[in-house]
């Protein structure tokens, strides 16, 4: 895997993994490590006794399309026993390749990486269901469903993105959440309009950056100490007002009116990828427009160039006249910003209520998201993408009911952010003044 | 394409806190010359270019472009008014291509501010085919050797159609050969008509290139001189008195060889052997300098020594003692002394005082504490006794060791380690940043612990000093040993090893003992010494 995080995911350059001209292999360059075989042949071990030899034999349905399809595919059934066997063999024989490689002094590549999760998965997948006492789950309805409940995570890390580009940390992306699922809250049900609700979710996340911002850029207040302040604080504050306020009148402050889910016609009906892309309510579609709008922002516009320079080497963008803490102000604000609407989404689309701790700690995996995701908006896309999965996999799984304690499905998410911000990221490289507060001279 | 522009600073005064960093300087920089301001290092060079950069805002005096007098907020309007800086710490972002370093901030755009680095890599390919640059637009700038970086800073100027370049120190980081090649561009510069400001306190540079010097010496202009000037006379009014600039010491008498290195490897954290296969001995009585461009592994190289690396292996033994693999507190113990090249990070503890600071090592030790007690009586009879003896510039014996000068920082712990018996000494840069008048005498001391018959090794990426000190040359690149020659190998060769040429391969003999290239086996020291 590559350590570069300044080129864009699309289209990117391998870096230069072969030996630089002159020299033998073993000084010059990265050397080739053997984590990732090793892990590699660890994990399709595991595949081969659980998945595979320990099997139900037992035939596990997955369905593909739902009623609203405008064609009808039928259901996948395969026999749990005999898939999880060939799964966890080609597991095998990617970690057999992965160990040729090192043998070579050569690195695994990418696609070998990633193929190998999504077999992973699959088995897994296989396993879970072959096991459960109904044999049979909605593929279609799991996909959807990851996305739905991915979508505060994705603006949580685009937050992020935002931040740690400009050099900023920023710790209370759960603060933002939770004050933007207030917000919109609140505001939607004084007003009984969600699209103002929507606007003041944005707003609150803005003031609790702003307040981020000041602290650590002003006054340069360590940002970690800030942002876990933040996260307290907008945690008492909303909890407070919720007991005092919204208990007191549910009908004219806990109600707001949700945002519809907008279908668009025909698109919406193709299987698995209508319910994703195009029956989403407003915030699912500004959850698209914003991952696009921010990696190309970033890549391929001036603001991003300057941004990215203000994280990298904030001296340097100095010494040609851009204002640094200007520039990591208004940024670290736009991030709340964008984490504000992300916390709309539990008060204005998932619940039509507001509660104590809605967010529940999704923030923090927001910024495993982003981490995972390389600090590319992309990236935690899809980063945030694996974890709304781990998350509703455990419930539907629980719903089925597995031979598996549903206590260790529940951990699943967790042990999903672990296994993959410890595991498969590495020592990856953030932006470089990331945390570091700009003094000038 | 002509570019002129007469610049001229008038009495530009800055003070921070109560420190007077410029006083009342006057300077100016004619169109189309090379003006060098020559001066220590912390004679307030860099503060008067960042002011005149936009970096600084001055407390008094004024700045004037082409006689019209203009007040710079910030850098852009230095730009703005045709004035470039190349600074010495390089302000580029490493994970950018040379093409988005070089657009940033004036980025050409097409509409809605998308950017357009196709006019970017348009106008770097015709300065560096201009100039010989040989700048690719679309590498990564940290790919790029030192040298190309500095050119890549250069571009980022004329880019922005810089009338005045200046150049803060820029040979501090190139090596012999390539600070040659920067002096050709400079030369080309300002045939082309570019003005260019150059700071240095390297006499031999200094009076290749200018065309006019300004003495800067505590913040003051002390005087302009002439480049034909000869050496002696530039050296003392950069100093204030007059200084030797030759070391006169007598030749080595090498006795048995205490100190071997063999086969020292250092692994870094990423992986990388940034010591890879060192074979070395030292004698008795004799100093072995360590030359080449900083970072190729000096700094490893030390601190594996001292037991400060943890991936190392090999054998590095003193008196027949095998130090690898203890502790530091045993190594010192062992009759280590050590220089370390940071003396703010790793030499003093800057708020402690003088005294404490001089028994940083020894404190646990007799005459200084006995048992969970510590003396300090017998602490302060120390201070006096060294400060005497290393004519240490301190207000008194308890001042707080980081409110010294540079040199006489660096004297203090020249003085720690000196202060008992050695079997080894290591001093690594141990006159980066000191005065002139304090390098004199602390080579003076580094010299004389040689002829009371100790194993000396300097580690040093200044070549002067490499070669007023040595009685043999190592010569590190990448982390591995280039080769070990005597001392006098002239400075054309003593380059060439830097960038990683052993001597063999030059193509002309160098003119000293054969044995002398072939040290990088383990058994080839045999003979060397000159």
């Amino acid at each position: 895997m590559s350590t570069k995080v300044s080129s864009p995911l699309p289209g990117k350059p391998q870096p230069g993994n072969t030996p630089a001209g002159t020299g033998t292999a073993a000084v010059s360059g990265k050397p080739v490590t053997w984590r990732t075989p090793v892990l590699l042949t660890a994990f399709g071990l595991i595949a081969l006794v659980f998945f595979g030899l320990m099997a139900p034999n037992q035939t596990a349905s997955f369905g593909i399309s739902t009623g609203e399809d405008f064609f009808q595919l039928p259901a996948l059934e395969v026999n749990a026993f005999a898939a999880g066997i060939v799964l966890s063999v080609l597991l095998l024989g990617l970690a057999a390749y992965a160990v040729y490689l090192k043998s070579q002094n050569r690195p695994a590549p990418g696609w070998l990486t990633v193929s190998f999760i999504v077999l992973f998965v699959a088995a897994f997948l296989i396993w879970v269901v072959g096991g459960a006492r109904t044999p049979s789950i909605s593929l279609a309805g799991l996909i959807a469903g990851s996305v739905t409940l991915a979508v505060p995570l994705v603006f949580g890390s685009l937050s992020g993105v935002l931040c740690e580009r400009v050099g900023v940390v920023n710790i209370a992306i759960e603060g933002q959440l939770l004050g933007g699922a207030f917000t919109a809250a609140i505001v939607a049900s004084m007003t009984q309009n969600p699209f103002i609700g929507l606007l003041a979710a944005a707003v609150a996340g803005a003031v609790v950056s702003m307040v981020l911002a000041l602290f650590s850029i002003k006054y340069l207040v360590n940002q970690i100490i800030v942002g876990v302040v933040l996260n307290v604080l907008v945690s008492g504050v909303t909890g407070f007002l919720f007991s005092t306020v919204m208990q007191a009148n549910k009908a004219q402050f806990n109600s707001p009116p949700g945002l519809d889910i907008i279908e668009i016609p025909v698109l919406s009906s193709i299987p698995i990828i209508g319910p994703i892309l195009f029956r989403q309510s407003l915030v699912g579609y500004l959850m698209y427009v914003a991952v696009l709008v921010v990696w190309v922002g970033l890549f391929k516009t001036r603001w991003g160039l300057r941004v990215r320079a203000v994280g990298e080497h904030p001296q340097a963008a100095d010494t040609l006249g851009i204002n640094v803490n200007a520039t990591r102000f208004w940024n670290v604000t736009l991030g709340g910003a964008v984490a504000g609407i992300g916390g709309s989404f539990f008060t204005l689309v998932a619940i039509d209520s507001f509660t104590k701790e809605i967010s529940g700690g999704r923030g923090f995996i927001a910024l495993a998201a982003l981490i995972f995701g390389r600090w590319n908006p992309i990236g935690a896309f899809f980063a945030a993408l694996l974890f709304g999965f781990a998350d509703n996999l455990q419930s539907i799984v629980t719903i089925i009911g597995t031979p598996v304690p549903s206590q260790f499905m529940a951990m699943l998410p967790y042990l999903v952010t672990v296994l993959a911000v410890a595991g498969l990221v590495g020592r990856s490289r953030g932006p470089a003044a990331s945390g570091i507060p700009y003094v000038k001279g | 394409m002509v570019r002129v522009l007469k610049l001229e600073l008038r009495g530009i005064t800055k003070r921070f806190g109560t420190l007077l960093a410029n006083d009342h300087i006057d300077v100016v920089v004619e169109p189309g010359q090379i003006h060098c301001l020559l001066g220590e290092n912390g004679a307030g060079k860099s503060t008067l270019m960042n002011v005149l950069y936009g970096l600084y805002e001055p407390s008094e005096g004024e700045i004037l472009v082409d006689d019209k007098a203009v007040s710079f907020r910030g850098p852009g309007d230095a730009m703005a008014a045709g004035i470039g800086m190349v600074h010495q710490h390089f302000m580029l972002v490493p994970v950018f291509t040379v093409a988005e370093n070089v657009a940033l901030g004036a980025e050409p755009t097409k509409a809605a501010g998308f950017l357009n680095l196709e006019e970017t890599r348009r106008r770097i390919k015709e300065i560096s085919d201009q100039y010989g640059f040989d700048v690719d637009p679309d590498a990564l700038v940290e790919d790029l050797p030192v040298g190309v970086q500095q050119r890549v800073e250069i571009i980022k100027a004329l880019v922005r159609n810089a009338k005045v370049l200046i150049l803060d120190e820029p040979t501090a980081v190139l090596t012999p050969q390539e600070t040659d090649e920067l002096l050709d561009i400079m030369r080309q510069l300002k045939a082309s008509g570019t003005s260019i400001v150059f700071i240095s306190h390297k006499l031999r540079e200094v009076k290749e290139v200018s065309d006019t010097i300004t003495v800067i010496r505590r913040g003051k202009v002390v005087g302009t001189a002439d480049p034909a000037a000869p050496t002696a006379e530039l050296a003392s009014m950069m100093v204030g008195r007059a200084v030797s600039l030759n070391l006169d010491k007598a030749p080595a008498q090498p006795k048995e060889k205490t100190f071997e290195v063999r086969d020292l490897t250092v692994i870094a954290p990423n992986g990388q052997h940034v010591v890879d296969g060192l074979s070395f001995d030292i004698a008795r009585g004799e100093i072995l300098a360590v030359a080449g461009v900083q970072g190729n592994g000096q700094t490893e190289l030390t601190e594996a020594i001292l037991g400060l690396q943890d991936r190392v292996s090999g054998s590095i033994r003193l008196d027949g003692k095998e130090l690898l693999g203890r502790s530091v507190k045993e190594v010192l113990h062992a009759g280590v002394g050590f220089v370390p090249e940071d003396r703010k990070v790793d030499g003093l503890v800057g708020t402690f005082s003088v005294a404490e600071n001089l028994v940083l090592d020894l404190y646990d030790k007799p005459p200084f504490a006995k048992g969970i007690s510590m003396s300090p009586a017998k602490i302060l009879e120390n201070a006096k006794a060294r400060i005497g003896e290393f004519d240490v510039r301190t207000p008194s014996a308890v001042a707080a060791a980081g409110t010294l000068s540079g040199g006489n920082q660096q004297k203090v712990v020249m003085a720690r380690e000196l202060s008992r018996p050695l079997r080894l000494f290591i001093a690594s840069q141990p006159t980066r940043g000191v005065d002139v008048g304090s390098i004199e005498f602390l080579h003076r001391r580094i010299v004389a612990e040689r002829d009371q018959g100790t194993p000396v090794m300097i580690i040093s990426t200044e070549l002067d000093e490499v070669m007023e000190l040595a009685d043999r040359i190592a010569v590190l690149y990448k982390g591995k040993l280039v080769g070990i020659v005597p001392a006098g190998t002239s400075r054309d060769v003593l380059g060439l090893m830097m960038a990683g040429i052993p001597p063999e391969e030059h193509g002309h003999p160098t003119g000293q003992a054969p044995s002398a290239a072939t040290a990088s086996t383990s058994d080839a020291e045999g003979g060397d010494h000159v």
